[in-house]
């Protein structure tokens, strides 16, 4: 599944580099420390949460992450949506909080990488 | 002059892709084979070419002279008037405004914007109708040359690859230098982001560039949280190996053993609330690294050495 058709399915709001949204989506990870989502991301997975400053994008480059969704209606901050679009990482908002997103891309089938 | 409100990023991203703008020349984007119609054409003809070809509008052309243009936006007004069967020449847009095929890309943009165009006649410096340039035109030219942009970054890269082959010495490397600002969380991870893109290019192995982003990310971000100086990172690329040093004149290590540990964090609460300080930051180098050592002690500052083998040698 990728980034556009989970979009429209969980109503995330695309606000970073949508001409990324065909990105194919292979995993989840789920949670707010950085060194946490440095060590368990994989490739392609699809980042989950509430942290919403600069330095998440560096970590989804870093990871090469198949985009971020910041949960809970966390602001964007300007820096993080110009990295974002310059680093060409996909973001996506909801106001809804990380488990019932969690929940409901794993009814979709995506599941952990590997 | 400041520049207030904007930061650094936004700027870079402006500058992108206004080069382009300034750079793509109308030529290199405009559509050449243009459908034309005479004026004597009826409005109706007009309409079935349009529908046929599925166009929104064509030039008029009289003995090879631009005279005028007809959109789909007059063909409609014709149908509802019943002015379906009038020459082409009674409705038409007679003052048409055009842009040159050398002149670039922004100056179509410019009139896009400011005259609520959507289509223009492309003249050559004859002012003889050479095509026609749209916005979508300009968006697939300019998709064009950020792909060859992205063609061009893979040369670069073929080309650092053989960095180890034409060089020769008997012990070959490169050593990459970074200056690490102090408590400048906006810019963690540039260094580590640039680190990784050097080592793709240079042909090393994903899984071993993933290792050394997040060994070089985690020491990065520890220069930038720790030490009031901030510090600096250097990376040496050698064929079989990678070394990560990150150096800084900080408060040191007190109990190393302990820092170790996975979820022990001396960071403050503010940084904790970011989501650093989870305490897995040298954890996650020594996951990533085949040898860590640390040199620290407290007001000594922290030197960390970071190796990396290479199973494919660059």
């Amino acid at each position: 599944m990728n980034l556009r058709e989970i979009a429209k399915e969980l109503s995330l709001v695309p606000v970073t580099a949508e001409e990324k949204l065909d990105r194919e989506v292979t995993g989840c990870y789920a949670g707010d420390l950085l060194s946490c989502a440095m060590a368990k991301g994989r490739r392609g997975d699809l980042w989950l949460t509430v942290q919403s400053h600069a330095n998440v994008v560096a970590v989804a480059v870093l990871l090469d992450l198949a985009g971020i969704v910041v949960t809970e209606g966390a602001a964007l901050e300007a820096a993080t949506m110009a990295r974002a679009n310059d680093e060409g990482v996909v973001v996506l908002t909801t106001t809804e909080p990380t488990y019932p997103i969690a929940g409901r891309l794993w009814a979709l089938g995506i599941r952990k990488s590997e | 002059m400041r520049n207030a409100g904007v930061s650094i990023e936004e700027q870079t991203e402006f500058t992108k892709v206004h080069e382009l703008v300034y750079e793509l020349r109308i030529q290199q984007v405009m559509t050449k084979e243009v459908l034309t119609l005479h004026p004597e054409n009826s409005l109706h003809e007009a309409k079935e070419m349009f529908r046929v070809n599925r166009i929104s509008g064509a030039p008029v052309l009289a003995d090879g002279q631009l005279v005028g243009i007809v959109s789909i936006e007059d063909i409609i007004l014709a149908l509802e008037r019943g002015e379906i069967d009038l020459p082409v020449r009674e409705r038409m847009t007679a003052k048409v405004v055009t842009v040159r095929a050398d002149e670039t890309v922004v100056q179509a943009v410019n009139k896009f914007a400011q005259l609520r165009l959507g289509r223009l006649p492309v003249v050559d410096d004859q002012g003889r109708l050479v095509g026609m340039v749209t916005r979508s035109d300009i968006v697939r030219g300019l998709l064009r040359a950020i792909d060859v942009d992205y063609r061009q970054e893979e040369v670069a890269r073929h080309r650092a690859q053989h960095v180890f082959e034409d060089l020769v010495s008997d012990r070959t490397s490169v050593t990459l230098r970074y200056t690490i600002p102090a408590r400048d969380l906006t810019r963690g991870g540039a260094a580590s982001s640039q680190i990784k893109r050097a080592l793709s290019r240079l042909g090393v192995a994903p899984r071993e560039v993933r290792r050394a982003a997040i060994a070089s990310y985690e020491a990065e971000m520890n220069v930038i949280i720790h030490a009031d100086d901030g510090g600096e990172m250097t990376v040496e690329i050698q064929p079989h190996q990678v070394v990560i040093q990150a150096i800084d004149s900080g408060p040191g290590i007190a109990d190393l053993e302990k820092a170790m540990q996975a979820g022990f964090s001396t960071a403050p609460d503010w940084i904790r609330e970011l989501g650093f300080g989870a305490g897995m930051g040298l954890n996650n180098i020594k996951s990533c690294a085949d040898r860590l050592h640390i040199d620290t002690g407290p007001g000594r500052g922290t030197h960390l050495y970071i190796l990396i083998f290479l199973e494919r040698h660059v």
